[in-house]
């Protein structure tokens, strides 16, 4: 393997995971870090003009919910002091004009404002949480200020019937870039999963529509949109390969690969706290773990797409396959695809009108 | 792909800068992407400043680029604007 690689592009400052959501298919790690520690603004700054030494240009602040910090402003300075480009993703709660005109003056460069669908009852119930009406005023008061806005549709088996009034919502609001995001299956979604897989054909009339769409909006609004994995024929290039593109550093101060990561067993991360930035990316276990070829199994050493998807997804590998190392088991050349065949089968089997009846869902709850 | 007309005043779209002159390499950043910039995609960059038309920025890079064929530099930026727009880096006004 190259030693040291390329510096990272983009560091997803995962900057708490307290919410006032719930949602069913939340990412965040089934074990969450409590609000004592979170890593204060100072480290923070450190944190984001080291990403910016090595070459990062775009710092996401996601969480849990970045608004829940009531030090953000100065996040979101220090991220435009080191030179990057701030984004925040985020449920719009709580926020007001006050706030928002706060966070545009530190140098705010976009807002992703997500969505659990397009009917106030059932988007409330995704996210066990009275948040719809607010988003829509979040997204009226993001456009009367010049800041980028991505509207971010959570997409999935209970809502695909709505996607028409998503699409026609997302006319409304006119943002400059709209994202429909088929749920994917980590955390708590991978907790929900029968609950949330798309049909086949729910699946296939969704690509149509969202390809119209995206014709029909060309040059007014980007939109932007995957097959899910489950379902496509090649995995995903996860992170853009691991230790390659993105850096995530959670609430807690450990540098991560990824945000599911802390799945794997036996993965040691090191805390920013502890080590520099460089240091961690270039040096630490965790990072090199699955960098480069040298860990890759076969079909995927000898595999032309090799250097395209880079085997798909170490953590869906862990959590379907019970091996980290394993080809991505939604690869359809993978040894072990017949684990995905076998939930499609069952997901198919059942009509999606059947699942509109009361769900247990099992709901994200909030770290202390 | 149709082309930018040539009195609209092209601006960078909210969310869509340049990073800092003193940063290397320059960039475009916009949301959740950021495209590199080599001399002539920042020349036409930096003039997208919603005070110059489209007709302006490309006589001012025909003047710079004087060796190349006028039409080649005409065609090229069109294109490019069209390629910005598409990724919705761009607005294009119009104003009296």
């Amino acid at each position: 393997m190259s030693a040291a690689t390329s510096g990272p592009l983009a560091l997803v400052a995962e900057i708490t995971h307290r919410c006032p959501l719930h949602c069913v298919y939340c990412s965040n790690p089934l074990e969450m870090a409590k609000r004592d520690r979170e890593l204060p603004a100072g480290a923070w700054s450190r944190v984001l003009r080291e990403a910016a030494g090595l070459g990062v240009l775009q710092v996401d602040f996601t969480g849990g919910e970045p608004l829940a910090r009531p030090d953000l402003l100065e996040l979101v300075r220090a991220a435009r002091g080191a030179g990057l480009y701030a984004s925040l993703i985020t449920s719009g709660i709580p926020l007001d004009e006050k706030r928002l005109d706060e966070l545009v003056a530190a140098g705010l460069d976009h807002l992703q404002l997500s969505f659990q669908g397009a009917r106030e009852a059932s988007a409330n119930e995704f996210a066990g949480s009275a948040a719809h009406a607010q988003k829509l005023r979040v997204a009226d008061w993001v456009k009367r200020r010049r800041i980028g806005l991505t509207l971010n549709f959570v997409i999935h088996r209970q809502n695909l019937g709505q996607l028409d009034e998503m699409l026609a919502l997302t006319e409304t609001i006119a943002p400059g870039r709209a994202e429909f995001a088929h749920v994917q299956y980590y955390g708590w979604a991978f907790a929900n999963r029968e609950r949330l897989l798309p049909t086949r054909e729910q699946l296939g009339r969704s690509l149509e529509t969202l390809r119209r769409a995206e014709e029909r909006w060309r040059g007014r609004i980007r939109v932007e949109y995957v097959v899910p994995d489950y379902y496509a024929k090649y995995p995903k290039a996860c992170m853009g390969g691991w230790g390659r593109k993105v850096l995530l550093v959670a609430p807690g101060g450990e540098a991560m690969p990824c945000h599911a990561a802390n799945v794997i067993p036996g993965m040691k991360f090191e805390n920013v706290a502890a080590r520099s930035l460089r240091e961690i990316w270039e040096q630490s276990d965790a990072f090199r773990k699955f960098r480069g070829e040298q860990w890759m199994p076969e079909p995927c050493r000898s595999c032309d797409r090799r250097a395209l998807d880079f085997g798909g997804c170490r953590c869906q590998a862990f959590l379907l396959a019970g091996e980290a190392a394993a080809t991505d088991p939604v690869c359809s050349l993978a040894p072990r695809r017949s684990i995905v065949d076998a939930i499609l089968a069952e997901v198919n089997s059942a009509p999606p009108a059947a699942a509109r009846q009361k769900i247990d869902w099992i709901y994200r709850p909030n770290p202390a | 792909m149709t082309t930018p007309e040539p009195d609209s005043f092209p601006r960078l779209a909210p969310g869509c800068r340049l990073n800092e002159e003193s940063q290397q390499p320059r960039v475009l950043l916009m949301p959740e992407r950021a495209l590199r910039l080599n001399g002539p995609s920042l020349e036409i960059v930096e003039r997208c400043d919603g005070w110059h038309t489209v007709q302006q920025i490309v006589a001012e890079l025909q003047r710079i680029y004087s060796k190349a064929k006028p039409e080649k530099v005409e065609q090229d930026i069109l294109g490019y604007l069209a390629l910005l727009r598409d990724h919705r880096a761009l607005d294009f006004e119009t104003q009296t």
